[in-house]
């Protein structure tokens, strides 16, 4: 296939140079060698996500897919608010909360279905949950972290003491997904979607934004961008992805209540982008998808579980501190120089 | 207000505790000159810097811009009407290459309202700003990532995010230290052509032999108070500048 002067010149340079250009997403499609090398990993995990709920032996394992992909969402919301937008958010379970308890609520008092509750929640409770978050916005790093700490805990406590929403008995008897496929194949197309989304999005313009805020805000407003509007317009991107995880998850149990702000939700998807890789977005999903399942494995060593869990962890912190995805890309991209050159 | 001024600083003043950082300094910025600040470590040139920008609140005192109130915007307000500034430590985005630097600027609603910014525009006329002040696009500088790049190009892209920006009034905050001879000497020129193009500009500086070529009016400051004002030889010969500078030694 003959690539037309232009499209060569400008690869070889790029390659020639040993710029990272191709990080960045700008690729040059000469030949279908090149071609299928980008797009075999694309390929390998959609097909495995997709097809991956037909290989589940029983319906156990395949609600424990539909949980993993909860916290997939979790931890892409974690991973892109964290190393895209430079907020480190303890609180995707304040996302899980206000996404389920709206979906609960509709449900349950309005009577509407699900095909109504879960949009209105994943997009109501993203702006809920922005408004909430607005006032850290001046706040960075470790200050705005132990803020967000507080979110969950307090609303589960607000909702406790008040006994308003059920209280402590949470809303049972909520509309459940009609079947396990229905459940399986509406959570799955929205992970890859919003993976591939937010993947295309950092290398945007604005998402260069996004990344400017994270390295330096300072610049960022002396370049005449309000960082309070892109942190809250980032927040949101974040936080809708988080409220569909808990409109879905309450929809998936027919139940809310206030282990919706368990610091589960919290915690699991940091260790996920810690194990999957940070700043990768594709890392810490596949992260979800492999602490999750492990959690149920290890449920057969009873309360050795949390040891192994733990020993798991470390061990990934000590010995791949950089996490799976960033390793598999650079030898992946290695092995493609090598190719080429 | 004359005809002409451009900034008009009133009596600005900030304490930092039980320190006068900057002490009821006021200075006039006329359309298209130069003028330099000078002073020792610790005058309170970049205080002044910070308040003017509105990177630190004013305890007392006023700003206008183009006759406006700017006293009491945010940063990022006062860059959108066109007054920008550099950082005496460099604020590049280490994690993006070069000309992806100049994205954020270049997406700024100040540049949208006054070019259409389309998108994928931006990479080219981010690149093409880079070269005006000699970032070799033969040699790849532009695509290098910020990270790998010398202090002198820090310096320049820091120059180029304002220029993104097409600023009417730049505030260089010591854009010449940390710089080798030979940078300073392609840096000089760059200066002098913004200038021609219209670009008023405010120069904090420590190198005044540099800084004298280009200046058209020197303001200097010691332990936050403007001392004196003048022509550069004016301010030179100046006793309280010498004492400022030299002062401990001669007595």
């Amino acid at each position: 296939m003959a690539p037309d002067p232009g499209q060569r010149e400008r690869r070889r340079e790029r390659l020639d140079r040993g710029l990272k250009v191709r990080t960045e997403g700008i690729y040059a499609l000469s030949s279908w060698k090149e071609i299928s090398y980008l797009l075999a990993p694309r390929l390998i995990l959609i097909l495995g996500l997709i097809l991956l709920p037909l290989f589940m032996p029983n319906l156990y394992w395949q609600r424990v897919i539909c949980i993993t992909g909860i916290f997939g969402l979790l931890a892409l919301a974690f991973d892109f608010l964290a190393n895209y937008v430079g907020l480190i958010s303890l609180g995707s379970a304040l996302f899980i909360g206000i996404g389920g308890y709206i979906a609960g609520i509709l449900n349950s008092t309005l009577g509407l279905p699900i095909v109504v509750t879960i949009p209105v929640a994943t997009f109501g409770g993203a702006f809920l949950s922005t408004v909430l978050l607005s006032p850290c916005f001046p706040l960075r790093g470790i200050y705005f972290a132990i803020v967000t700490l507080m979110y969950p805990l307090a609303a589960s406590r607000i909702i406790e003491a008040l006994d308003i929403f059920g209280g402590t008995e949470g809303m049972p008897g909520l509309d459940t997904m009609p079947n396990i496929w229905s459940a399986l194949y509406s959570i799955i197309p929205v992970l890859l979607f919003s993976l591939f989304a937010l993947r295309r999005l950092v290398t945007e313009d604005i998402g260069l934004v996004f990344r400017g805020i994270k390295d330096n805000d300072q610049a960022v407003r002396a370049s005449g961008i309000s960082i309070a509007r892109y942190k809250a317009c980032g927040t949101f991107i974040a936080a809708a992805i988080g409220c569909f995880a808990g409109a879905y998850l309450v929809h998936l149990y027919g139940w809310a209540g206030i282990s919706l702000f368990a610091l589960d939700f919290s915690i699991m998807p940091i260790a996920a982008s810690v194990i999957g890789g940070m700043g990768t977005l594709v890392g810490p999903v596949l992260g979800a998808f492999i602490l999750i399942p492990l959690t149920e494995l290890l449920r057969e060593f009873g309360s050795l579980r949390i040891v192994l869990y733990s020993l798991l962890l470390v061990g990934f912190i000590v010995f791949k501190p950089e996490g799976l995805m960033t390793y598999a890309q650079r030898k992946y991209h290695q092995f493609e120089h090598w190719v080429e050159v | 207000m004359a005809e002409g001024v451009l900034l008009q600083v009133k009596d600005v003043c900030k304490s930092f505790g039980g320190l006068r950082a900057v002490d009821s300094v006021s200075l006039d910025l006329h359309k298209g000159e130069i003028v330099g600040i000078i002073g020792p470590n610790g005058s309170g040139k970049t205080t002044l810097v910070n308040l003017i920008t509105g990177f630190l609140r004013k305890d007392t005192g006023r700003v206008f811009y183009k006759g406006r109130d700017i006293t009491n915007l945010p940063p990022h307000k006062v860059a959108d009407l066109g007054l920008v500034r550099t950082f005496q430590v460099m604020r590049p985005y280490y994690s993006l290459p070069a000309y992806k630097n100049l994205i954020v600027p270049l997406y700024a609603p100040r540049v949208k309202r006054t070019k259409g910014g389309r998108l994928g525009d931006r990479d080219a006329v981010a690149i093409d700003i880079l070269e005006d002040v000699g970032f070799e696009r033969d040699a790849y500088v532009p695509y290098k990532p910020a990270s790998a790049l010398p202090t002198g190009y820090l310096k320049r892209l820091e120059l180029c995010r304002c220029l993104a920006l097409r600023p009417e009034l730049i505030i260089c905050d010591e854009i010449f230290s940390g710089l080798s001879p030979s940078e300073i000497a392609s840096m000089v020129p760059i200066i002098e052509r913004l200038q021609m193009e219209g670009i008023t500009l405010m120069m904090v500086e420590h190198r005044l032999r540099e800084l004298f070529r280009v200046a058209n009016r020197v303001v200097a400051m010691n332990f936050g108070e403007k001392v004196a004002e003048g022509t550069p030889h004016e301010v030179m010969e100046n006793e309280k500048v010498k004492d400022a500078y030299l002062g401990w030694e001669a007595t």
